[in-house]
């Protein structure tokens, strides 16, 4: 059914002409050749054109915070690869701080939970977390749909979009969730070697990296989207908050100090990393692996083969690496105008 | 003459109902209301006013006191079952909220020997897409306000919060129990299931009988001192603050046995 759907969504890509400039537009959901079937559910918020639009006005709109100081983009900026770059943990209202890194938002159409320990399974229900939480955005949804309301632009914009003027939840997260699946990250270097375009090959340095990787990572950061979805525990020790990750969610002891495999694409753009924003570096990831794995409870089994923690990765083998996750970066993704506030 | 026949038709059609029921039309749905009266032991639950023990001997005020009852299905004496459409059956009872007091479904018409509801939100409802989420299960709703986990999506089944001088001071320096209880037993990985089941006879406080016109009222009351009694005796010192975690499972365990049918009005 949703492979039907998906098909029926061939690429149609129009120009329509502003006043300002020509902007080009999304009108239906393209999966790239070489990623698999998203998981996405288009059967219950088939893509338009007007719902998109919208949904990226409500995803730059101050107005779902509750003094209007902070967007989604606010802390997820597009040419930080969508997180929040430079923060650690996400900086929210009032100054308040968070205690996770902002995560990315591409390829959302592809995951099967969100957030760090994976606790909210449908998009279409994610964004009422961060509104609502007092560290980020702190308003209610019913503030958020009244000041809309009152707004001399959304009620038509939602009728644009929906039929009616009527402003609900439902259509405002159904609105939100077409910008962000949209939102697909597939034209690195990686992705034209895969998919054998503009005659692109790996550098002798890259394609080394490349099979280091498949030894080495490519188990929990499976291709192409360069994540299993699943939670593990790398080894970064239980850091300063003693976050137990995906255990907040299933209450198992064998989840604690799991977190989501976050996608390696736009390393480049999304510094730093981890779900606490530890390491502020891809070399200083790559040590963690190789040297400073830390046997804490529920420990990953791939880190801690051969009765030794942690990857065997010379200082050459990781510098190998580092030049493949170079490939994995999508210049084009953090520059697409028609992802931007318009 | 003509008024003769008239009563000789009507005779007929009574008698010919008397072979099933004289008062009940089967065809004909009617309301059914169920009060949920709030009650603390043998006193009224007021909030914020007055003062309880419970069965650990400490002293509280509750002030807030908010759960979900859905899925309502009743029973007739032979067996025959009717379960409400799901789309009319969740009701949010909030006791600052005196309108919440009654559950109002229709059934067919009827005498019924049994009810039963789940206290909480049912898994597949906590599951499904955001558009069928309306009234009170809409996340947005000022009637769901509170009542729902954002970063693990899930409904709170039930929610009591109150004051009580055995509770530790929080961080603003308040003596507060909070009592969030929820968990549909996991979407993608199983963990706890606090969706109760209450099954309820009604044979002791009298049947309603339901009918076109009239509003049968099945009344419950609804003992929150249970909530501390019971398999696990709840002390607020002990455990002043219990949401998500294992512990939970015990108070729901409790809270189940809290309904008891006192009487109904025909």
């Amino acid at each position: 059914m949703r492979r039907k759907h998906w098909l029926a969504f061939t690429a149609i890509i129009l120009f329509i002409g502003c006043s300002k400039k020509t902007v080009e537009v999304l009108t239906s959901f393209e999966k790239p050749q070489n990623f698999p079937t998203p998981t996405y559910h288009f059967e219950t918020n088939e893509i338009s054109t007007a719902k998109f639009e919208l949904g990226r006005k409500l995803f730059y709109e101050p107005r779902l915070s509750r003094d209007n100081t902070i967007s989604c983009g606010s802390c997820h900026i597009q040419t930080s690869g969508f997180t929040q770059h430079g923060h650690d943990v996400s900086h929210g209202i009032d100054d308040k701080l968070g205690s996770r890194n902002s995560p990315p938002i591409m390829n959302l159409a592809w995951r099967n939970s969100f957030f760090w320990d994976g606790g909210v399974f449908d998009l279409d229900l994610q964004p009422i977390a961060p509104i609502t939480n007092p560290v980020e955005m702190d308003e209610t949804i019913d503030n958020v749909l009244n000041k809309l309301r009152e707004h001399p632009q959304y009620p038509a914009l939602f009728k644009r979009a929906f039929g009616t003027p009527e402003i609900t939840n439902d259509r405002m997260m159904k609105a939100l969730s077409q910008f962000m699946v949209m939102l697909v990250s597939a034209d690195s270097k990686y992705d034209h070697v895969m998919r054998k375009e503009q005659g692109a090959t790996f550098t002798a340095e890259e394609e080394k990296g490349y099979l280091l990787f498949q030894q080495n990572c490519s188990s929990c950061h499976k291709e192409p989207l360069f994540t299993d979805e699943s939670f593990r525990n790398n080894g970064i020790g239980t850091g300063y908050n003693n976050d137990k990750g995906r255990y907040l969610v299933t209450l198992n002891e064998a989840d604690a100090y799991k977190f989501k495999v976050p996608s390696l694409r736009n390393l480049k753009y999304t510094a730093p990393y981890m779900h606490d924003g530890r390491f502020i570096t891809l070399e200083a990831v790559l040590e963690h692996y190789a040297d400073n794995v830390q046997d804490t409870p529920n420990l990953d089994p791939l880190l801690q083969k051969d009765g030794r923690l942690g990857l065997h990765l010379d200082k050459e083998e990781q510098q190998s690496i580092l030049a493949f996750l170079n490939t994995l970066n999508d210049e084009t993704f953090i520059n697409d105008k028609r992802f931007s506030e318009q | 003459m003509p008024s003769l026949i008239a009563i000789l038709l009507l005779s007929t059609a009574i008698v010919s109902c008397k072979k099933d029921d004289p008062e009940f039309q089967e065809e004909n749905m009617a309301t059914l209301s169920i009060e949920f009266d709030n009650i603390v032991g043998g006193q009224n639950l007021v909030l914020d006013n007055s003062t309880y023990t419970n069965s650990s001997g400490e002293k509280y005020t509750v002030n807030l006191l908010k759960y979900f009852i859905s899925n309502i299905k009743v029973t007739k004496a032979n067996g025959d079952e009717y379960t409400v459409p799901q789309d009319s059956s969740y009701f949010l009872i909030n006791e600052a909220d005196p309108e919440t007091r009654f559950a109002k479904v229709n059934v067919p018409e009827g005498e019924y020997t049994q009810l039963t509801f789940t206290l909480g939100v049912d898994s597949l409802r906590n599951t499904m897409d955001i558009s069928k989420r309306t009234g009170v299960l809409d996340p947005a709703g000022e009637m769901a306000e509170g009542m729902y986990w954002t970063w693990n999506s899930g409904y709170i089944f039930f929610k009591m919060e109150g004051s009580s001088d055995a509770a530790p001071a929080d961080p603003t320096g308040q003596h507060k129990f909070r009592y969030h209880i929820g968990g549909f037993g996991g979407y993608d990985a199983p963990t706890i299931n606090n969706i109760k089941t209450i099954t309820i006879d009604l044979t002791q406080g009298g049947v309603p009988k339901v009918r076109s016109g009239r509003e049968a009222n099945i009344h419950l009351m609804v003992d929150i001192s249970k909530v501390f009694s019971g398999n696990t005796t709840l002390s607020i010192a002990a455990n002043p603050t219990v949401m998500f975690s294992a512990f939970s499972v015990n108070i729901a365990d409790n809270y189940a046995a809290m309904f008891h049918h006192d009487h109904t009005e025909n």
